[in-house]
């Protein structure tokens, strides 16, 4: 007996929606497995997981403040990946785009800036998002060289940058020694949308771009050159479209998004700049953007969904003593099988009797 | 049928294999219905029919391939199950594959003894090789690269690797599509030889006249279903194709009155390095296409075709503004888009994935081509229901035929999806025209309503290009026909002057001094 892959003659539209829950329901399968290895009842560990976050208001909020990063860099991210542009390094960007906006908050700390400060820092911190997405994309176009390497090392060097910042020339001198920033003034703080909650105006944004990227992807012509890129390079080359000049273009918006989702984080939810101003949202968002089918409102599921493992993976260190890493494990168990779920769009698995006689199998 | 021929096994040898029933279902398609076959030894047996009609299903049950839903193969008598080609091949099956399966950066011996079993050492498989090469007088050079062979030559491989595999029964599936006549008469030759030393042959094609002039037997398929079994050679070319088809094919009429004007499509020493390794160099090819007339460019696949349509279409710039000048503006360095802008039109060889996104509906692939030129797009924001109003427009004219009003490119038949690349061309009224391989595997009905919108729209007064290897359908539409060879292009014949035998003499390079490369040329020519 073997196992082979057969390509369907056409798109299997009841697999493409159905394909993230099959993963979902395969990855809580493997995590229950797990849970039972570690010695752990993988239904409480599940409901604690899972259900219990959903259950009060506070953790709630936590949801949407967590899927705000992780929905707008996805967001970006998706644009590449249809294009077939692989941006692996929204991490580095989100950190630079903090870092550049974060510029202009330290500069102003203290001063008697106007309410020209924040609209200053996201639009700095889209800019040093996008100016860093753009050198794997000149490597890839001039040099050749593998997006996916470049942009991922670009991430350990923008982490050490902010690193050596916090600690040298921006540390706030009344900060005890502690590795951070001054605390931002009001003007370079995001607004909350609910005075007592954590809900801030980024929330807002965050679904502007999800429906500005379905505008963009579904009625523009911009939006056609992605897919068309993407999905046949020599028709896209026929139709008289630069691929080059798209893989500029997706890292720069990509990288724009992310810079400015690391903006958001800081001068919201954190209000100052320091290390691990992120719990991985750049490669989380991976996730997010695959398991949303590259679908800006299915990103946008995806991501309360995501957000939700990591709330539950800190609730679950509480809980019931399991170590925080176990949140990295389940969401890379998703995206492995959110792609091999994905591959069933295309292809049906068959059983099929041995294919060679038997003489063959033993020579 | 299988019982006719049952009864006359006293003045017949018994058939090599039988088909017996075999049907072929894809959900609730038939490919195949119920299909009985008998081939013989000592015979060269006819498999005709339409694309679409269930030949290659059938060969591949028959070389075991795939499995039939129904039916049953008989060998020598014998009930057999085929699991694979391997099984197939030790009963003494042997097929030859429309498309090599060769490794180019491979010698011709190295491709050999791959497909072979590990006992034989290099030496006596290349040996062996080199002895079967010169019996059947199919020369090749075992030492050589396969990407410097020409197509004849690869397929001369894939044979001769057949061959040494001693068949009874040896498959070719439209062998003749990619040689030169001249090409195509040494593999009738070999074919004759195979013939006379008792083996079975399985012959597909769709070129009639091949199959009167070679084949003792032919079978007709026609939508998964066999028409008839029948002498070819007490049928007529019409009384063939009407079985194929189902019904007469209209001919195409020449648009009367045409006149020829200025030249509208000039290329001027055109000359480009291939983009890749195995790609063909252009050298110096000058060419003038006057409005009102249709100029064809013969030659084997790979001879700088491929190459001449990206220079042509701006896929890629040339290196000099004058190399290409449409209707009298230089655009050798301009897009694509910028010389659509021009009046150009273009129709590449691939259907799918050139021509088309496979998988994008149709009225985004009317998109792909029209969106600089045909008021699709405003700032910036797609126009579906003008996309829409192309694909209704093309498919009205050129009776496409779909299941629904939009569907993936891909869910299209080759026929249909043609007429719909050609249509959404020819509907934006080009001045110039260039369409490489217009009815390459598309059914006979789609080919004629192809060649008469070509026509028509040169009676229009568009310079219309036609890039075929398709020397019946060149005769048939172009006032002018010229060679292309190793980059280079003859200069042009007039259409009355242009035999088969002077144009494939051309396509073997016989007027550029190359036929040491090529010596098969001389055999032909002797001959």
């Amino acid at each position: 007996m073997q196992l082979v892959l057969e390509k369907r003659a056409e798109r299997s539209n009841f697999i493409a929606v159905a394909s993230p829950l099959f993963a979902i329901a395969l990855t809580l399968v493997t995590m229950a497995v797990l849970f039972a290895i570690l010695g752990k009842n993988p239904i409480t560990a599940l409901d604690v997981y899972f259900i219990e976050p959903l259950t009060d208001s506070y953790s709630l909020e936590e949801l949407v403040v967590k899927a705000t990063p992780l929905v707008m860099i996805a967001v970006g991210l998706s644009l590449c990946y249809i294009a077939n542009v692989w941006n692996i390094g929204a991490e580095g960007q989100f950190i630079v785009g903090a870092v550049a906006g974060s510029w202009l908050a330290v500069r102003t700390n203290g001063t008697d800036a106007g309410h020209w400060v924040l609209p200053a820092m996201l639009l700095l911190g889209a800019l040093g998002g996008a100016l860093y997405a753009l050198i794997p994309a000149i490597c890839r176009v001039r040099f050749g060289a593998s997006e996916i390497l470049t942009s991922l090392m670009l991430v350990y060097v923008a982490n050490f940058g902010m690193d050596y910042l916090v600690r040298g020339p921006w540390r706030d001198p009344n900060g005890l020694n502690f590795p951070t920033t001054a605390e931002f003034d009001p003007v370079a703080t995001v607004p909350l949308l609910i005075e007592g909650t954590r809900l801030h105006a980024g929330s807002i944004l965050a679904l502007i771009v999800v429906m500005l990227a379905t505008v963009l992807l579904g009625r523009t012509i911009m939006g056609f050159e992605i897919r068309l890129v993407g999905a046949a390079p020599k028709a896209a080359r026929f139709s008289g479209f630069n691929a080059d000049k798209l893989v500029l273009f997706t890292f720069a918006v990509s990288g724009a998004l992310a810079g400015l989702a690391g903006i958001i984080e800081v001068a919201g939810p954190v209000g100052h700049l320091q290390p691990d101003i992120s719990p991985g949202y750049g490669f989380t968002a991976i996730i997010v953007a695959f398991l949303g089918r590259l679908n800006p409102v299915g990103i946008l599921i995806a991501g309360l969904f995501l957000a939700l493992t990591f709330i539950g993976g800190e609730n679950a260190e509480i809980a019931i003593k399991v170590p925080l890493d176990l949140t990295k494990v389940f969401q890379g168990i998703l995206l492995f099988y959110v792609l091999a779920c994905d591959s069933m769009i295309i292809y049906r698995v068959r059983l099929v009797r041995a294919f060679r006689k038997p003489a063959h199998a033993v020579a | 049928m299988h019982d006719v021929s049952a009864k006359d096994a006293s003045l017949r040898p018994d058939p090599l294999l039988c088909a017996i029933g075999i049907t072929k279902r894809y959900g609730t398609f038939l490919a195949n219905d119920g299909i009985d076959l008998d081939l013989f030894p000592a015979e060269i047996h006819a498999l005709l029919g339409e694309n679409g009609a269930g030949k290659s299903t059938l060969v591949k049950v028959m070389y075991g391939l795939i499995q039939p839903s129904a039916g049953e193969l008989r060998w020598t008598g014998q009930k057999i199950v085929l699991t694979g080609p391997s099984e197939a091949r030790a009963f003494g099956i042997g097929m030859v594959f429309q498309h090599f399966s060769l490794f180019e950066n491979l010698t011709v011996a190295e491709n050999v003894a791959l497909g072979l079993a590990p006992t034989e050492s290099f030496t006596a498989i290349s040996e062996r090789l080199e002895e079967t090469a010169r019996v059947y007088g199919l020369p090749l050079e075992p030492k050589r690269e396969v990407w410097r062979l020409s197509v004849g030559e690869r397929q001369r491989i894939e044979i001769v690797r057949v061959l040494m595999q001693n068949p009874k029964l040896l498959i070719l599936d439209e062998p003749t599509a990619v040689l030169t006549p001249q090409e195509a008469d040494q593999l009738f030759s070999v074919l004759a030889r195979l013939k006379s030393e008792g083996r079975g042959i399985l012959y597909i094609s769709h070129k009639l006249d091949e199959v009167k002039r070679l084949c003792d037997t032919a079978t007709i398929l026609r939508g998964g279903k066999k028409i008839s079994t029948c002498d070819p050679r007490r049928e007529t070319a019409a009384s063939l194709a009407r079985m194929m088809v189902g019904a007469d094919i209209g001919e195409v009429k020449a648009a009367s009155g045409r006149t020829v004007s200025v030249p509208r499509l000039v290329i001027h020493k055109l000359s480009l390095e291939p983009d890749d390794p195995h790609g063909t160099h252009l050298r110096e090819v000058s060419l003038e296409v006057r409005g009102g007339e249709i100029v064809g460019i013969a030659g084997v696949s790979g001879n700088g075709q491929d190459e001449l349509f990206a220079a042509l279409s701006g896929e890629r710039l040339s290196p000099a503004e004058g190399a290409i000048v449409i209707d009298g503006l230089a655009a050798g360095m301009l897009g694509v888009n910028e010389r659509r802008r021009m009046g150009a039109a273009f129709v590449p060889e691939e259907r799918l994935g050139h021509g088309t996104a496979p998988r994008m509906k149709l009225s985004e692939n009317a998109l792909l081509t029209g969106h600089a030129a045909s008021g699709m797009v405003r700032h910036g924001f797609v126009d579906k229901p003008a996309t829409l109003a192309t694909v209704d427009r093309a498919t009205a004219a050129f009776d496409v035929r779909k299941a629904k009003r939009d569907p993936e490119a891909a869910s299209l038949s080759g026929g249909n999806l043609q007429k719909f690349i050609v249509g959404r061309e020819i509907l934006r009224e080009p001045g110039v025209l260039v369409v490489s391989q217009p009815t390459w595997g598309v059914d006979a009905g789609a080919a004629a309503t192809i060649r008469q919108a070509l026509i028509d729209l040169a009676g229009r007064g568009a310079a219309v290009l036609v890039v075929s290897q398709d020397l019946d359908e060149l005769a048939e539409i172009a006032d002018r026909i010229a060679v292309m060879f190793h980059g280079k292009l003859s200069s042009p014949l007039d259409a009355a002057e242009a035999t088969r035998e002077t144009l494939g003499l051309l396509m073997g390079g016989a007027s550029t001094g190359r036929s040491a490369d090529q010596p098969e040329v001389s055999h032909a020519v002797g001959a």
